[in-house]
């Protein structure tokens, strides 16, 4: 089969200039400091006060950026031809043991083009509203991976479009499983948690969204019909 | 414009190609001039039906979601409009239990989210760990663990390519395909002593060295294992209904698909040539000479063809890991992470006191934090493990790649038809346990 003409593959590391040698696994790499990633720079010059400290952990430079900037530092560091982070790894949340030490969300990017990789932080002081901006307009990778970490967290991605529960069911009452003080076993005893799946009527778990897509409502047996009229999602 | 309609039987036994000589979709139209066209759709013999949507629930219970993923499809006749989701059937907090476990107690865990690829799984994860410890593995142990990753890259594959054989209607191949992965389980119960939970690292090194004779048993399998890859090429590759059923499906450009953050084999066949071990290495992968395919079209296709070639440059791999294979010590000579000999343990006071509080206790890393990806049979697996100095995690963070490959289902099936949607999934390569954790 013949490749089509107009086709250019996408090369990752084509950003560097040229003679620059392949990359290579990173040896003896000390616990902190280190070459710091060279986008640091270019992120001070251009946020200034936003980029409030810089680590250099195992090899890997750690932003902590001011929290309602998180979207407009994402988006420059998308756009800009001299960064090209063009690939957002994962999205998620670190809450320690300590109750004192802030909630951290976490960014990881990545430049294809220049073989980089950053990670971005912004800081939730315990007793502040968990929210951030969302980076779903610029990645919709991060669709998926915000909607978990609401899900496990109770995170707010402020501009996300559908933030809903995604490992746990809609009606999921027992709060937010991957916080520090969600016991391991649940919220609920052994009993409770057995009571409640087994009330559970999985037939009935569809959205109101998706069965207005074959006006189903009217066919649906009584008590799920008043459960999603008094506002319940089952979208799980 | 006249057209003739060839029948199914004639298209069966011959691919149809179209004027740049890539195979066409059957059935197919053909034009008096010769050149293919579409067949125009039939007029409706339900006017009074038409606009009107139909709500079509797949699974989470069926065999072709390849575990409980959930679809609720919204059709208009057979084409799909829209497309939502649901996962979370198999949820288990791994997460979660991996905070109230030691760094070695994690590695079982391990194996259990992408079952496809476990050994795969207890190697990025011992990494990860050996970053935060900052400890350096041996010579040999950085080839063993090579050997285990690309072993595990072809029973992942294997397994891909006949259960979505069996989607899309092909039953030989399966059958030969998974007697290839029965040879390379054979080779890994000698090696670990398990085929599917493998716990095959521990941190600072491997739970076994090889057994006498194993090579051996591994050279014979990577000679006869590209004989039955050259069989299923011949059967798969060209045929006329494999090809019907997956050309121009679930179609992804490259800036679509990094948008969407797909990786492994679905970002490559959209054009982006992003492979871990050649652009973040690790396991001095830049030192072996093998190539990375890159599809052109990004279709279900292109994907069965970047992955097939993955298959060979495994071998590859293997080949030359088996050449270069050193002698020497398997674990690190490091008293934090290993725990001492058993006869020791068992004769001296010493090593026994080192033996209770290294279970007991657990080994402790620094404080620090550590993302560290490869490049797992289905893209880029991370982990993202944060240490508090204590020695357990405090966020022990699992980056699935079939999670993120997943989310993008909506946008690759809209606009298909319904039989489509189970070829656009397969081709995803989705682990539920990996998924939903």
């Amino acid at each position: 089969m013949s490749p089509s003409s107009s086709f250019t593959p996408v090369i990752p590391g084509s950003g560097l200039p040229a003679g620059t040698p392949p990359a290579a696994t990173p040896k003896k790499i000390p616990h902190r400091g280190g070459p710091v990633n060279p986008t640091v720079d270019a992120l001070r010059a251009k946020f200034g006060g936003a980029i409030q400290r810089v680590d250099v952990v195992w090899g890997e430079t750690s932003v902590v950026v001011e929290r309602s900037r998180v979207a407009d530092i994402v988006r420059w560091l998308h756009d800009d031809p001299e960064q090209a982070y063009v690939y957002l790894s994962d999205v998620t949340a670190v809450e320690f043991r300590d109750v004192e030490q802030p909630l951290e969300v976490v960014w990881h990017l990545r430049s294809l083009a220049f073989r980089r990789f950053i990670r971005l932080k912004a800081l939730l002081p315990k007793g502040t509203p968990l929210e951030v901006p969302s980076v779903y307009p610029i990645f919709k990778s991060a669709d998926w991976m915000e909607r978990e970490c609401f899900d496990m967290f109770g995170i707010k991605f402020v501009g996300h479009p559908d933030l809903r529960r995604l490992l746990m069911w809609e009606g999921y009452k027992e709060g937010f499983p991957l916080r520090k003080d969600f016991p391991l076993r649940g919220r609920f005893s052994r009993a409770e948690q057995l009571r409640q799946a087994l009330a559970a009527n999985p037939e009935a778990r569809y959205s109101k969204e998706e069965l207005s897509i074959a006006d189903a409502f009217e066919d649906l047996p009584q008590d799920m019909r008043a459960r999603l009229r008094s506002g319940e999602k089952t979208g799980e | 414009m006249a057209t003739i309609k060839r029948t199914v039987e004639v298209e069966l036994s011959t691919t149809g190609l179209d004027a740049q000589g890539r195979p066409q979709r059957v059935p197919l139209a053909v034009a008096e001039d010769g050149s293919t066209v579409a067949v125009a759709a039939p007029p409706s013999l339900e006017p009074e039906l038409e606009g009107e949507h139909m709500l079509i629930n797949i699974g989470p219970q069926h065999p072709a979601t390849h575990g409980v993923l959930r679809l609720v499809l919204e059709l208009d006749g057979e084409t799909v409009v829209r497309c939502i989701p649901h996962i979370g059937y198999l949820h288990c907090g791994f997460e979660k239990i991996g905070e109230y476990r030691q760094y070695n107690q994690i590695i079982p865990w391990t194996d259990r989210e992408d079952y496809l690829n476990s050994i795969g799984n207890n190697v990025a994860f011992a990494l990860n760990a050996e970053r935060l410890f900052g400890i350096e593995i041996t010579e040999r142990c950085t080839v063993l663990r090579v050997i285990a990753m690309e072993l595990s890259r072809i029973i992942s594959h294997l397994v891909w390519l006949g259960t979505t054989c069996i989607d899309i209607g092909a039953f030989t191949p399966f059958l030969w395909l998974f007697q290839e992965r029965e040879n390379v389980y054979a080779l890994l119960e000698r090696w670990i002593g398990a085929r599917l939970t493998t716990t095959a690292t521990r941190i600072g090194g491997m739970a076994a060295d090889l057994p006498n004779g194993w090579t051996e048993q591994l050279q014979t399998f990577i000679t006869l294992f590209p004989k039955t890859l050259d069989e299923v090429d011949r059967v798969l590759t060209r045929n006329g209904i494999w090809v019907g059923r997956t050309i121009g499906l679930g179609a992804m450009t490259a800036e679509e698909a990094l948008n969407y953050g797909l990786s492994g084999a679905m970002l490559r066949a959209s054009g982006v040539a992003y492979d871990v071990r050649k652009d973040f290495p690790y396991l001095d992968y830049e030192t072996y000479d093998f190539d990375v395919p890159v599809g052109t079209n990004g279709d279900v296709y292109d994907r069965f063809l970047v992955r097939f070639e993955e298959l060979r440059q495994s071998v590859r791999i293997l080949e030359q890991a088996l050449r270069r294979l050193p002698d020497g010590p398997v674990n690190v000579d490091d008293h934090r992470v290993i725990l001492p000999p058993k006869s020791k343990a068992t004769s001296e006071m010493e090593s026994m006191i080192h033996h209770f509080k290294q279970v007991m206790e657990g080994p402790r890393p620094p404080i620090g934090e550590a993302y560290v990806a490869v490049e797992s049979p289905k893209g880029e697996k991370g982990y993202y493990m944060v240490s508090d100095g204590t020695s357990k995690p405090v966020r022990w963070r699992i980056r699935p790649p079939s999670f993120v490959n997943l989310s993008a289902i909506p946008r690759m099936v809209e606009g298909h038809l319904l039989s489509d949607v189970i070829a656009i999934n397969a081709s995803i390569d989705i682990v539920m346990g990996e998924i939903d954790r």
